[in-house]
This record gives C-alpha cells, sequence and structure tokens, in this order.
C-alpha cells in the first residue's frame, strides 16, 4: 500500500508552497512513481536548485541535495559517476533548468548520464515574486513584461531531444496518473531522461494574468496540450498552438558511464 | 617501468600536483581547460581511469566544482583546477562547498589579470580573491607552494586538511611553480601520511548530520550509505533543515569560521629564513618566495642582516607567526607579483610602528632577486 507519509520527512511540514500551486501534485506522482518502482530510499538522491520546485527536495525521505541555481545537473553528474548505482532525480524549475543552468541541461543530455530531470514549468519566477522565464508564452503578464511577454519561449522538450537525451516526454498537473506513468518510464531509461512537467503557480502567474482559480489553471492545461499518440491521427489545424504530451521520444544508448568505463579501459 | 617507481623524478608542478592528488585518494576529477592549468586536467584524465577514478571534462568551470561537491558527498574524494576567470566562476560553489561542509580540493594557477589578462604569465593577483572570493562570511584554506616538491606535499596535505575540517581547500600556484620542472626525490613524498573524513558509526537514523564534534566538525556520512539527510546551501540547522533562527544560524557560521582557527595543528605552515636577528624580513610567498631567499643570501654576504618569512598557508593567515618572526626587526618588505594585496594583511599584523615597504610587481614578470636585494638595500622602495 502506497503511504505517502512513509516517503516525506513529516518534521518539515508544514511546507512553504503556496495554497494551490501545482508543485505537490508533481510531486505525489514523483512519490508513488519511486513506490511502483519498489526502491529504496537509500538508493535514490534527489538533488535540485533553487526556485519553488527547487524546494521539493527538502520534504522527501531520501538523500537530497538542494544546490546552487542552475547547477543541479552537475552536481547529480559527480553523484552519478561516484556512485553510479544509485538512482538520482534531478527537480528543476524553468528558470533554474533553462535559464540559469541551460548550459548544464544541453551537455548532460549530450552526454547521456543517467539521470532523471524532471524539469517542472510554471512559466514564472514564483520564488522572487513573479518575473518572465524562459518558458513565459509570449503576451503572458509578469512583474518583468508587464505589457506581456515579448520574448520567444523554448520548448525545453525539442531541446533536451535535440541535445541527445535519450528518453524525452511532457505531462501535465492535470493528469497526475499518466504523469506518474511517465515518471516511471524515465527512470527506467537508463541514460538521460528529460521531462517537462506543466504545473501552475496561482500567486504570480495565475493572479497577474487572470486565469481563475488554481482549479481553474489546471483544468487550462488540459485545453492547451494533445497527447503525442492522438496528435498523429489529427489535423494540423487542430494542433496549432498545442503542446505534445506523453513519450515525445525515445531512444535508448548507452549510458554515460558504461560509455566512459568502455572508452578508458 | 612506470615514472612513478623511480625514486627522483623530474616534475612539473602541475604534473606534481596530479600525482599528489591521486596518491592522497582523489578518485574524481572535472574540470574546464584553461590555461596556464591545463596539464593538471590532461594527467588526471590518464591516470585517474587505471585507478579506478572518474575523469570527466565539464562543460564550464561552475560545473566542474558543482560536479566535484556531487562526487565528495557521494563518498569520493575530487578535485579541480583552474585559472583566474574560471576560479572567479567557481566562486559560488567554493561558498557552497563551504557551508554544506564538503571536502574538496580547487587547484588555481594563477595568471595575469584581471579579467582574461595575460594567459600564460605568471601573477599572485588571485590571493585576496582566495580569501573572499565568494560572498558572505566563511572560512578559508589557501595553501601556497613555491616548488614542485613542494606542490607535491601541499596538494596531499590540501586533500588531509580538507577531509579532516571538511571544508573546500585551494593550492594557489604561481604560473612559474606550476610549469616549472625540478629533479624530486619521490622517497619522502611517496609516504606522505594519508587522511580519510570520519564516517558515522552509529546507526542510521541516529546520525545527527551537521552536529559538531569536539573539534567542531560533524561527522560525514556518503549518500548512498543509509544516513539519509538533506544537503543545502541555504542556513540550515543540525538536521540540515533550512532555517532562520538566528541564534542557529549565528552559530553555525561562528563555527565555520572557527573550524580552521581552533584545528591550527598542521594547518599554519611557514617557513623561516634568518629570522632571528634579522633588521629586514622579507616576506614572500610563490616563486617570488625563491627569489627572495637569494636577495636575502647576497644581503647577508653584504652584511645587512636580513631574513624572510614565508607563509605557506596563505589563509588563515599566520598572524602570531608572522607578528612573533617581525619583532626585532626594524624593517619589512613585501615582495609579491600583485599590486600589494597582502601587504596590507602584514601590516594590520605587524602593527602601526612601522610602515610595510612593498617590492610589487604585477605586469606578467616575475620578480628578480635582484629588485629585492634593492628593497632590502632601501634602494627602491615603493610604500603601499
Ligand atoms: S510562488 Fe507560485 S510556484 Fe512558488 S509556491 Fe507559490 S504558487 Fe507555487
Amino acid at each position: 500500500m502506497f503511504d505517502f507519509r512513509e516517503y516525506l520527512r513529516m518534521e518539515m511540514f508544514p511546507h512553504m508552497l503556496c495554497p494551490g500551486c501545482g508543485h505537490g501534485i508533481v510531486l505525489g506522482a514523483l512519490l508513488r512513481a519511486i513506490h511502483s518502482l519498489k526502491l529504496t530510499k537509500d538508493e535514490i538522491v534527489v538533488v535540485s536548485g533553487i526556485g519553488c520546485s527547487s524546494r521539493l527536495a527538502g520534504y522527501v525521505d531520501f538523500n537530497t541535495l538542494h544546490t546552487t541555481h542552475g547547477r543541479p545537473l552537475a552536481f547529480a553528474t559527480g553523484i552519478k559517476l561516484a556512485r553510479p548505482e544509485l538512482t538520482v532525480i534531478v527537480i528543476t524549475g524553468d528558470g533554474d533548468g533553462l535559464s540559469i543552468g541551460g548550459n548544464h541541461l544541453i551537455h548532460a543530455a549530450r552526454r547521456n548520464v543517467g539521470l532523471t530531470c524532471l524539469l517542472l514549468n510554471n512559466q514564472i519566477y514564483g520564488m522572487t515574486g513573479g518575473q518572465f522565464a524562459p518558458t513565459t508564452q509570449i503576451g503572458r503578464v509578469s512583474t518583468t513584461s508587464p505589457k506581456g511577454q515579448y520574448e520567444t519561449p523554448f520548448d525545453s522538450c525539442k531541446l533536451a531531444e535535440a541535445a541527445g537525451a535519450s528518453f524525452v516526454a511532457r505531462g501535465i498537473t492535470y493528469e497526475p496518473s499518466a504523469l506518474e506513468k511517465l515518471i516511471v518510464a524515465a527512470i527506467e531509461n537508463k541514460g538521460f531522461s528529460f521531462l517537462e512537467v506543466a504545473s501552475d503557480c496561482p500567486e504570480f502567474f495565475g493572479r497577474f494574468n487572470k486565469l481563475g482559480n488554481p482549479a481553474d489553471q489546471i483544468l487550462m492545461q488540459k485545453q492547451n496540450v494533445v497527447d503525442v499518440e492522438a496528435a498523429a491521427a489529427l489535423p494540423a489545424e487542430r494542433l496549432r498552438g498545442k503542446m505534445l504530451t506523453g513519450i515525445l521520444h525515445h531512444e535508448p544508448r548507452p549510458e554515460y558511464g558504461a560509455v566512459y568505463a568502455e572508452s578508458v579501459a | 617501468m612506470g615514472a612513478a617507481t623511480k625514486t627522483v623524478q623530474l616534475l612539473q608542478g602541475n604534473a606534481a600536483c596530479a600525482r599528489a592528488a591521486l596518491a592522497a585518494g582523489c578518485r574524481f576529477y572535472a574540470g574546464y581547460p584553461i590555461s596556464p592549468s591545463s596539464e593538471i586536467a590532461e594527467v588526471m584524465a590518464r591516470l585517474l581511469p587505471p585507478a579506478g577514478g572518474k575523469f570527466i571534462q565539464m562543460e564550464d568551470e561552475i560545473a566542474s566544482l558543482g560536479a566535484v561537491i556531487g562526487a565528495s558527498l557521494a563518498g569520493v574524494k575530487g578535485m579541480t583546477a583552474t585559472s583566474g576567470p574560471g576560479f572567479s566562476l567557481m566562486q559560488e560553489h567554493i561558498g557552497y562547498a563551504c557551508y554544506a561542509e564538503v571536502p574538496c580540493v580547487i587547484v588555481n594557477v594563477m595568471r595575469g589579470g584581471p579579467s582574461t589578462g595575460l594567459p600564460t604569465l605568471p601573477a599572485q593577483g588571485d590571493v585576496m580573491q582566495a580569501r573572499w572570493g565568494t560572498h558572505g562570511d566563511h572560512p578559508a584554506i589557501a595553501l601556497c607552494p613555491s616548488t614542485p616538491a613542494e606542490v607535491y606535499e601541499l596538494t596531499v596535505l590540501a586533500f588531509n586538511l580538507s577531509e579532516r575540517l571538511r571544508t573546500p581547500v585551494i593550492l594557489l600556484m604561481d604560473e612559474v611553480v606550476a610549469h616549472m620542472y625540478e629533479k624530486v626525490d619521490m622517497r619522502r613524498l611517496a609516504n606522505l601520511p594519508v587522511e580519510n573524513r570520519a564516517r558515522p558509526t552509529c546507526e542510521p537514523g541516529k546520525h545527527a548530520a551537521f552536529t559538531p564534534g569536539a573539534d567542531g566538525v560533524p561527522v560525514m556520512a556518503p549518500f548512498g550509505d543509509g544516513y539519509r539527510y538533506h544537503v543545502t546551501g541555504l542556513a540550515h540547522d543540525d538536521r540540515g533543515y533550512p532555517t532562520q533562527d538566528p541564534k542557529l544560524v549565528a552559530a553555525t557560521n561562528r563555527r565555520l569560521q572557527e573550524k580552521t582557527v581552533r584545528n591550527r595543528e598542521g594547518l599554519m605552515r611557514y617557513e623561516l629564513l634568518d629570522t632571528e636577528d634579522a633588521e629586514v624580513i622579507v616576506f614572500a610567498y610563490g616563486i617570488v618566495a625563491a627569489a627572495a631567499r637569494r636577495a636575502v643570501r647576497e644581503a647577508r654576504k653584504q652584511g645587512i642582516r636580513a631574513g624572510l618569512f614565508r607563509p605557506i598557508t596563505l589563509w588563515p593567515f599566520p598572524g602570531e607567526e608572522l607578528a612573533a618572526a617581525c619583532a626585532g626587526a626594524s624593517r619589512v618588505i613585501v615582495a609579491e607579483m600583485n599590486l600589494g594585496q597582502m601587504s596590507g594583511e602584514v601590516q594590520r599584523v605587524i602593527g602601526r610602528s612601522k610602515d610595510v615597504e612593498s617590492c610589487l610587481k604585477a605586469d606578467g614578470e616575475a620578480i628578480s632577486p635582484e629588485e629585492i636585494l634593492l628593497a632590502i638595500e632601501g634602494k627602491e622602495v615603493r610604500h603601499v
């Protein structure tokens, strides 16, 4: 039986996330995925950077490392090389993983280091008060784009795939059980797995953009996406402006540690 | 027959550093190419795999130190090497390693700065950055060798101190020492003691991750050994959990500062040459100390009672030792390849009774014995 309390540091509660924040849903899916994979708590390392999503690392009863802004993948790479038998999961955000940490993302993907990277994308810097992020959609209001965002956002999944990630997927907090399955598949892939999860920030992104209550914002995610398998049968105009969800790319190739061992032998 | 088995070897400073790291138990190296430190990475790339270690060339210096800290948390001794610009990039992670108390060794082969400066020419312009480069109050240990043999010895010491005190240790070389070749007798160096961090002996669940021992240093559990705990760069309590409690924050910040001061044994290294009766004392470190040694000998021949104080440990600053050595001297000259970074520190220690004189150079050239001799003779003296 899954009991989330078994995986949480209850002494750390109450947590610091705002009411309605989507990050808790992602954490729930992650813990269920770990439970279903029957991984022990000792063999899991959760590494995070800086930002609201990165604070999740502190609440889970694993080996946890809350690092510097943008750099969790670098720390995680060192851990994985030092102890390849450990399951290393990185939790990062859109700013942490794609802006200040963008360079580390593409290189971890290129090397195919055996890490699972969960990038929680809420299109905003929540921790610092609601500035635009590299994933903020055109027109969205933030404290630093008061008249609407004007910079073109990243599609992080395309970026990760192009950089060489052997597994790329996208999930949404509207569908926690599908998300759980994606996390399982991501951890099972031996190389670098990248999983973007659309999350919501009612405190800033939702409020600034008048998106209604947190439930409305989660529902909106559903309206903005199409499942990758369903998309294959849909005409192009039905896909315009939509993000694809599900496993977008899975092309297993030897994990960095294995390649290294062979090439330096 | 590998070079490692010969008793006398011709060793370059950078190569000595890499070999000593291996001897000290380093099994992880992450780095980014930069002159004039690149040989360290090159030697590590060759020597680590056969020793069962891992080498990785990272995407930048920030990632390099991040990976080293990660490996160290997983129980493997790690090192990175860089030069000025890369050292600047590493500063945030040096602070992280100080606060999260993660042992690691950072080698900075100093080149001319600021900025890209003089990429292949020597300088000593990073001594203050080694002390205060990262933000906030933090402990700092920096060791400064002046010969390849000493590079070897101090690299081992850097690992030992880092393991003992759970703190990053910086090895500051100048470009001349890094690229200098010297015949080194390996017999003594090969048998230097190697220290390893203490590991918890209690049951998992009973281990308080950041509760200090009598020496002010908490016992460190590697990730994956059953002692699950939290590590953060936020101010934290003894469990590693974030806190803003002023009492807890103050206690940790103080403890970290005092960790180095309380454990001075084996940490404060310096060399004295002819200081007992000296009326003029030259303070010099790194390659400048080699020039100063010649100048002091020359001055003695001329009947000037000169002496040399060579700090080997630059940080923490060997203030008490310096003050004692200078007590009887009427003049103190600081010779360094920068615009007087250590001169201020020396002045602070010896007090206002005498003005520190300077023999400074920051143009990409090493200071010569003749220049120091002129300063000793009082012929060419620039005051700070
Ligand atoms: S600021 Fe936004 S992202 Fe951060 S906890 Fe609050 S709702 Fe969540």
